[in-house]
């Protein structure tokens, strides 16, 4: 499986956000935990709703959340 | 572990010792005859009907414990399994077209039914197989 080149914040963000658990995000986007620790690693990108709603719970805009290189980097 | 992994675990392992035990019971009964002779109706449909109850028996018994937000399938459980699916279906058409070619050049009846069985049996562990490489080395739908 060829790895995603989409970095993403979510566990810096979720311990700026009242130290949110694993468990509480999965609960609030409908995932179950396994799959957030999926996405924090970096081993599934969710789907674009999904995204969004990651974004959304932890207050901040989708850009914050997940990151893509430049491609000159 | 995420328990729709859990669950392609279950299936591999279940259908690997269905068939190894299956082709086992196959080969000692022929015993030095030639193995169209082997009466392998019955042992095949236990195989099957054996493996189909110990697949959900043992979902059941992992489910015990486990909380409902874990587990149902989410859209990651899904996408993976669809993936696993569409893999493992190509051995269930291969197995069909092999049973149906065979039919027709009108060979014994025990490599007609043995070649479908294979396909289910390597379907079933290339789709359980599919699925697992997802859960453990990622899947990316981006």
């Amino acid at each position: 499986m060829k790895p995603t080149r989409v970095t993403n914040s979510i566990r810096t963000l979720r311990f700026a956000h009242g130290e949110m658990t694993q468990a509480d995000l999965a609960e609030r986007i409908g995932v179950t935990r396994q799959t957030v620790i999926a996405i924090e690693q970096g081993k599934y990108s969710p789907s674009l709703e999904v995204a969004f709603q990651i974004a959304r719970v932890l207050g901040v805009p989708l850009d914050d959340v997940f990151q893509y290189p430049d491609p000159s980097e | 572990m995420a328990h729709q992994e859990k669950r392609a675990w279950i299936m591999l392992v279940v259908t690997v010792v269905a068939y190894t035990a299956y082709v086992a019971v196959v080969l000692t009964r022929a015993h030095g005859a030639p193995i169209t002779e082997v009466a392998y109706a019955a042992a095949l449909i236990a195989s099957i009907v054996l493996a189909i109850a110990a697949n959900v028996l043992l979902d059941i018994v992992t489910s015990i414990g486990t909380p409902r937000s874990e587990y149902q399938a989410d859209a990651r459980d899904k996408e993976i399994a669809r993936i696993g699916d569409l893999t493992g279906q190509s051995f269930l058409v291969i197995g069909a077209l092999a049973g149906m070619g065979l039919a027709m050049l009108e060979a014994d009846s025990f490599w007609v039914a043995n070649v479908i069985y294979l396909g289910f049996v390597l379907s079933a562990v290339l789709g359980s197989a599919t699925k697992i490489a997802g859960y453990r080395g990622g899947f990316q739908t981006w």
